[in-house]
């Protein structure tokens, strides 16, 4: 009944789906995780920005930002190109763009989960690192990074949930992923129900096993820490 | 930066348009899946278990894929079967606007269902007890006691789901609906100045945001006055 073609199409989505939505969450994490420093540190303009940054993403929608970034940086390419003289024109890679407006969307998200899981952290930590003579980075890279990850799980958890299920909005820009291959397989076959219905359950996968994984971790992440227990 | 597009009469048309649909799918989608939500969430803590695993399949399935599968499954996926054309419900979903409040309602009560359940849940144990105390039947409690104090405390994690709904009405552009981001492609395919196009739209999502986050601050401030800090 289905067109094994078309499977194979839409395995090869799956994969690329899963592709731009782990380069998100590198871009996101290391982002966030930059911008949670910045949105801490002891100048208030660096503060200030973060949090205008934080405001401007959580205030305008994904498809927006991504439909502005992929045809304004296709045009500033072109601009860029023809004021260098090049003789051709390169066309703007849709994963490229994808995963630069998913990062630095999700960016500003990981930012408050990062900026309250190292505020969780007790300030005695850094303090006596520091009286260790440890540098600033010596004191992020080995006090602050590996304990902010117990506290940062949940929310890094929900992040990415959400980031993979916005990378279906790549398929609106042409990107060949999960969502597009369904849709163009639906379309040539005349069983649009079925082709999508198969992309759900794509979907689905991905969230239970990034939900059954993320467990995991945060069993090894929170050993030695007891859980209060509930009565 | 060329924005002098902004200044044509039939352009500044589009934009309003635009906006006042995007409000419309807002509103529309807020009120319904408010109403549905709720009896939902009584049943995702129903003390019945084969109800309890049906909401949360349903909540699981439809938080588990994209808002955008969703659209695409209503708006192109239900003409694939014979008995939907032929239906009266055909006049309905040939109707892009239909289509796309009918998935962000489907996407939107199962998030805010669950919102609203987990509030259930952490109810403090105590109120409820006082209200047996008093007698109250378990429907009066449920009515006067556990849905208002449910509703309140998850004043702050609905308004963050008002905003990501505001989000989510973009995607009414991808099934042709001039919405405000449908309206900014439009400009944008007439100009051919992408970031100006968008960023038009941006500054009126910016600022409906901001309208939302203040409306639910004076919420919380008259709902949940009893959690304040208190000032000595």
């Amino acid at each position: 009944m289905l067109d094994e073609g078309y499977v194979g199409q839409l395995v090869a989505g799956l994969v690329t789906t899963i592709e731009v939505a782990l380069a998100s969450l590198a871009v996101a994490t290391i982002l966030g995780f930059g911008a949670a420093l910045l949105a801490l540190s002891r100048y208030p303009t660096l503060r200030w920005l973060m949090r205008c940054y934080a405001n401007v993403i959580r205030g305008v929608p994904d498809l927006l930002m991504m439909l502005m970034l992929f045809y304004g940086g296709q045009i500033a390419l072109n601009n860029f190109v023809e004021w260098a003289g090049v003789g051709f024109k390169p066309q703007l890679n849709q994963f490229a763009a994808g995963v630069i407006t998913l990062g630095s969307i999700y960016g500003a998200y990981f930012m408050e989960t990062f900026r309250g899981a190292l505020l969780a952290i007790p300030a005695g930590q850094a303090d006596a690192a520091r009286a260790f003579g440890m540098s600033t980075f010596k004191v992020n890279t080995r006090i602050l990074l590996p304990q902010m990850i117990r506290f940062a799980l949940p929310g890094f958890t929900n992040n990415w949930l959400v980031v993979s299920k916005a990378t279906a909005l790549v398929s609106v820009i042409g990107l060949q992923d999960v969502m597009h291959r369904a849709k163009s397989a639906g379309a040539a076959t005349h069983q649009p129900f079925t082709w999508l219905l198969l992309a759900g359950a794509g979907y689905l996968l991905i969230t239970t096993v990034s939900l059954a994984l993320l467990k995991a971790v945060e069993r090894k992440a929170s050993v030695g820490v007891r859980k209060v227990s509930r009565t | 930066m060329n924005f002098s597009f902004v200044l044509d009469p039939d352009t500044q048309a589009l934009y309003l348009r635009g906006l006042a649909l995007t409000v419309q799918l807002l509103l529309g989608c807020i009120a319904i899946s408010f109403l549905l939500a709720i009896p939902l969430a009584v049943a995702r803590n129903s003390p019945l278990r084969p109800v309890r695993h049906v909401v949360w399949l349903y909540t699981y399935v439809v938080r588990g894929t994209p808002l955008l599968l969703q659209v695409y499954l209503v708006y192109y996926g239900l003409s694939q079967f014979e008995a939907v054309r032929a239906s009266a419900a055909w006049f309905a979903l040939s109707n892009p606007l239909f289509c796309v409040l009918f998935a962000f309602v489907i996407n939107e009560t199962a998030y805010s269902a669950e919102i609203f359940a987990g509030a259930m849940r952490n109810l403090p144990h105590g109120e409820i007890e006082a209200a047996r105390a008093f007698g109250m039947a378990p429907m009066v409690i449920l009515r006067r006691i556990t849905i208002p104090s449910a509703l309140r405390s998850s004043l702050p994690a609905y308004s963050n789901e008002v905003i990501i709904v505001l989000h989510s009405t973009s995607l009414a552009a991808t099934v042709t609906l001039l919405d405000l981001t449908g309206a900014a492609n439009e400009v944008y395919s007439t100009h051919y100045l992408p970031f100006e196009a968008f960023m038009v739209a941006a500054v009126f999502y910016m600022g409906m945001t901001f309208a939302i986050v203040r409306m639910f601050r004076a919420a919380e401030g008259r709902f949940l006055a009893h959690q304040r800090p208190r000032t000595v």
